[in-house]
């Protein structure tokens, strides 16, 4: 809320008060009345009366202004459209992973939702094969990457509808002033960000975690190594445990900045001048511009040594299909024609509010605001080194990688042997995962 | 047998009438909450024994029995144990500093004088904050790494330099955090026990003592005022240390469900939390849940041993 905004009401709630003593009790019975019929009435919409069938869609909050509205004007669209079928959007704020995991354990679930897919959602059954929307000329039109992303076993269950990548964020005219030019590979960033550190201000911002968060899956695969691959554990290997040294060796340094109010998602750091390098998102992009002008360059996650790569996460949201809904066949044809067939649609969603890679190829290229430097590039970076975890890949496995990499980058333990004992639990997670394939 | 039925029958009789009314009462008030009882506590905790007992992936429906799996996979699980040593770790630390703080401010606060309601008002107020919000200062704040940070600000009048509190794993700087956040918001609730405890203790009681010659102060503490605060002790001590173990709220706001700050200090119910929630795995999940009363129920009575729960004042 602006600070204008903030004065507005409380200037209204002052006249409400002051205007109170002439309301009759009746009256405010009546406006309490309708009051409450509009909350219960709940924030989606029923947008026809002659609807033969209400799809619920869910969604969480997007953090961009105007974004509520558009989805909401989507479904309207749509059942203009089609008269016969209404969508009811249910926007939801917080905790969107824990409310939609457990909506999806009961009848009671939205008929389509956004999630990213996992192997135990399709062994429980919980979404449905999405193939048929998926012609030949449409898999074409789709990052490979993006595909596999939303498949398992050949299969696929998700549209990707909003593609999202990190970009290494650095303000020209301080590398300029210092006389350093954008890193090529780790142990340049890492110089980089010693002559960039200041009194004032830091070199570098990876996240408040030293960037355990940010860069567990990052450095590896900009070493060449992945983690999951064709139902196989293979990061216990010593690219990966050169890429962990090589993250304690930064967090040693005294170059980054640790415990900001904000994490590395949020551009604010990088903003207000705490450092002068900041790993961040696409997303970001816009707030950074408005702050910075053109005194940003950005790039990927830079190599860890010659024998590397840049690498880029590519990430984002899915649109599925609930395999308990009513109406499957409908909420089939509702995807397709929002997330497949109409490509205004796509290029609205993922341009018009935040900044975000829309999935189609087609859409991408046609897109007049990826045009500018910094995210021209990000996308160039996303398709020749967008890196992505399968769905096969769980959070407890994060969890145990999470651990290994704590160990070694802020308690100094031996990489080599945290990497194996990682990789010995996600192997027997994994194994677990398969057991109850189906 | 036979002897009180004949007794209560003749007696019971007449008034069958006004007993069956009384009995109705008796349901109509009791119903509700036994109601509540049942479908929130005791059929979740009956569904979620089965579940801990079968594989429930992305389900809560019981039905693919497992055994003792879910139960060895845990006691297996590394991090899970590790969790448990966390918050062992965290309950030696918390239990005694609680009580001795809380005890303090009681004693203090007992004897402000006309300034005993201010006090008790000043040092409760924070047990109305929730753990969610004084994490979040806590983390923005008070002890953000940057410069202007409030803590950073203090040890800056000694000419220190700026301190990351909650990423930096050693010194273990944030359990300062957690525990003086912990303190914050616990210590003027058991301060408000102790005070009604040490207003319990009769007026009589210290006029004996001192004519039979204790000197106000230590002798008085130690052999009037903590005997009498016996029962009072055993309470705190119970309900503290059950509250350190069920630890979440601060442990998740201040070092987050992943990341490396997180893996520094991960309570169970955390790490219980990101399995049944994040992972969606119920089974391992539930049964971790019974882990954690088992331990917290043997605790407790260890505990209770120590300090003599349950023996007669």
């Amino acid at each position: 809320m602006t600070v204008s905004n903030m004065g507005m009401e409380m200037r209204s709630s002052k006249d409400a008060r002051a205007e109170a003593g002439s309301v009759s009790r009746r009256d405010f019975l009546k406006v309490a009345t309708v009051a409450a019929g509009v909350v219960l009435s709940g924030c989606g919409r029923r947008n026809s009366a002659n609807a033969r069938v209400t799809l619920t869609q869910w969604y969480h909050q997007y953090g961009e202004e105007g974004t509520q509205p558009a989805v909401l004007r989507y479904a309207r669209e749509y059942t203009r459209l089609h008269p016969d079928i209404a969508v009811q959007v249910v926007w939801v704020p917080g905790d969107y992973a824990t409310k939609i995991n457990t909506a999806l354990l009961t009848s009671g679930g939205p008929d389509v939702f956004e999630k990213q897919l996992t192997v135990p959602m399709v062994s429980a059954g919980q979404v449905v094969p999405l193939d048929d929307l998926f012609s030949p000329e449409v898999r074409k039109d789709f990052l490979p990457e993006d595909l596999a992303a939303n498949s398992v076993d050949g299969k696929i269950y998700g549209v990707k509808m909003v593609g999202d990548t990190g970009v290494l964020y650095y303000r020209k005219s301080l590398l300029q002033k210092a006389g350093v030019s954008p890193p090529r590979t780790f142990d340049e960033l890492i110089a980089a960000a010693k002559t960039l550190t200041t009194r004032e201000r830091k070199g570098l911002f990876v996240g408040n975690d030293g960037g355990v968060g940010a860069l567990i899956n990052l450095a590896p695969w900009s070493a060449g190594s992945d983690f999951l691959v064709n139902d196989q554990i293979v990061f216990d290997n010593p690219r990966t445990v050169a890429a962990y040294e090589k993250l304690r060796e930064l967090n040693d340094s005294g170059t980054l900045l640790i415990g900001a109010p904000t994490d590395w998602w949020d551009p604010s750091a990088f903003t207000q001048g705490l450092c002068a390098m900041q790993w961040g998102g696409l997303w970001a992009y816009p707030a950074i511009r408005k702050a910075l002008g053109d005194d940003v360059g950005g790039m990927a996650w830079p190599a860890l040594d010659s024998r590397g790569k840049p690498a880029t996460f590519a990430g984002g949201w899915s649109q599925m299909v609930n395999a308990q809904s009513r109406h499957i066949e409908e909420a089939k044809r509702f995807v397709r024609w929002l997330w497949l067939e109409n490509e205004k649609i796509q290029q609205d969603w993922n341009l018009s509010y935040g900044f975000h890679v829309p999935p189609r190829l087609s859409v991408a290229r046609s897109a007049a605001p990826l045009d500018s430097p910094v995210p021209a590039l990000a996308v160039k970076n996303l398709q020749q080194h967008g890196h992505f975890l399968p769905p096969a890949w769980s959070s407890s496995m994060g969890t145990a990688l999470g651990d290994a990499v704590s160990n070694i980058v802020k308690q100094g333990r031996p990489a080599a042997a945290e990497v194996s004992v990682a990789a010995k639990k996600c192997e027997r997670e994994l194994q677990r995962l398969l057991r109850y394939r189906q | 047998m036979k002897l009180t039925r004949s007794v209560s029958k003749p007696r019971l009789s007449p008034s069958r009438r006004g007993d069956r009314s009384a009995t109705l009462a008796f349901w109509v008030f009791v119903a509700p909450s036994l109601i509540g009882l049942t479908v929130f506590t005791i059929v979740p905790i009956v569904w979620g024994f089965l579940l801990s007992l079968s594989h429930a992936q992305n389900t809560i429906r019981v039905g693919q029995f497992v055994g003792l799996a879910n139960y060895g996979d845990l006691l297996t699980d590394e991090a899970f144990l590790r969790s448990l040593k966390t918050i062992l770790v965290f309950a030696v630390f918390i239990v005694p500093l609680t009580y001795a703080v809380s005890l303090g401010l009681a004693l203090l606060v007992n004897r402000a004088g006309w300034g005993t309601p201010f006090f008790r008002t000043v040092f409760f107020i924070p047990s109305a904050v929730s753990y969610v919000v004084a994490a979040l200062v806590w983390k923005v704040s008070l002890f953000n790494g940057l410069s202007f940070g409030v803590a950073n600000q203090m040890i800056a009048g000694f000419g220190a330099g700026p301190i990351a509190w909650i990423g930096t794993a050693s010194p273990p700087w944030y359990w300062l955090v957690l525990v003086t956040a912990r303190l914050w918001l616990q210590v003027g609730f058991f301060m408000i026990i102790f005070l009604a405890g040490l207003q319990e203790i009769p007026r009589s009681i210290y006029e004996a003592a001192e004519v039979d010659g204790a000197r106000p102060g230590w002798p008085m503490l130690r052999h009037i005022i903590l005997p009498q605060l016996r029962s009072t002790t055993i309470s705190v001590l119970l309900l503290n240390l059950i509250a350190a173990f069920q630890a979440f709220d601060e442990f998740y706001n201040i070092l987050g469900a992943t990341g490396a700050n997180a893996s520094l200090a991960r309570p169970p119910l955390v790490y219980l939390y990101s399995l049944a929630l994040s992972d969606q795995d119920f089974g391992r999940g539930t049964a971790g849940a019974f882990i954690l009363t088992a331990v917290i129920f043997a605790v407790t009575l260890i505990q209770g041993r120590i300090i003599g729960f349950g023996e007669a004042d």
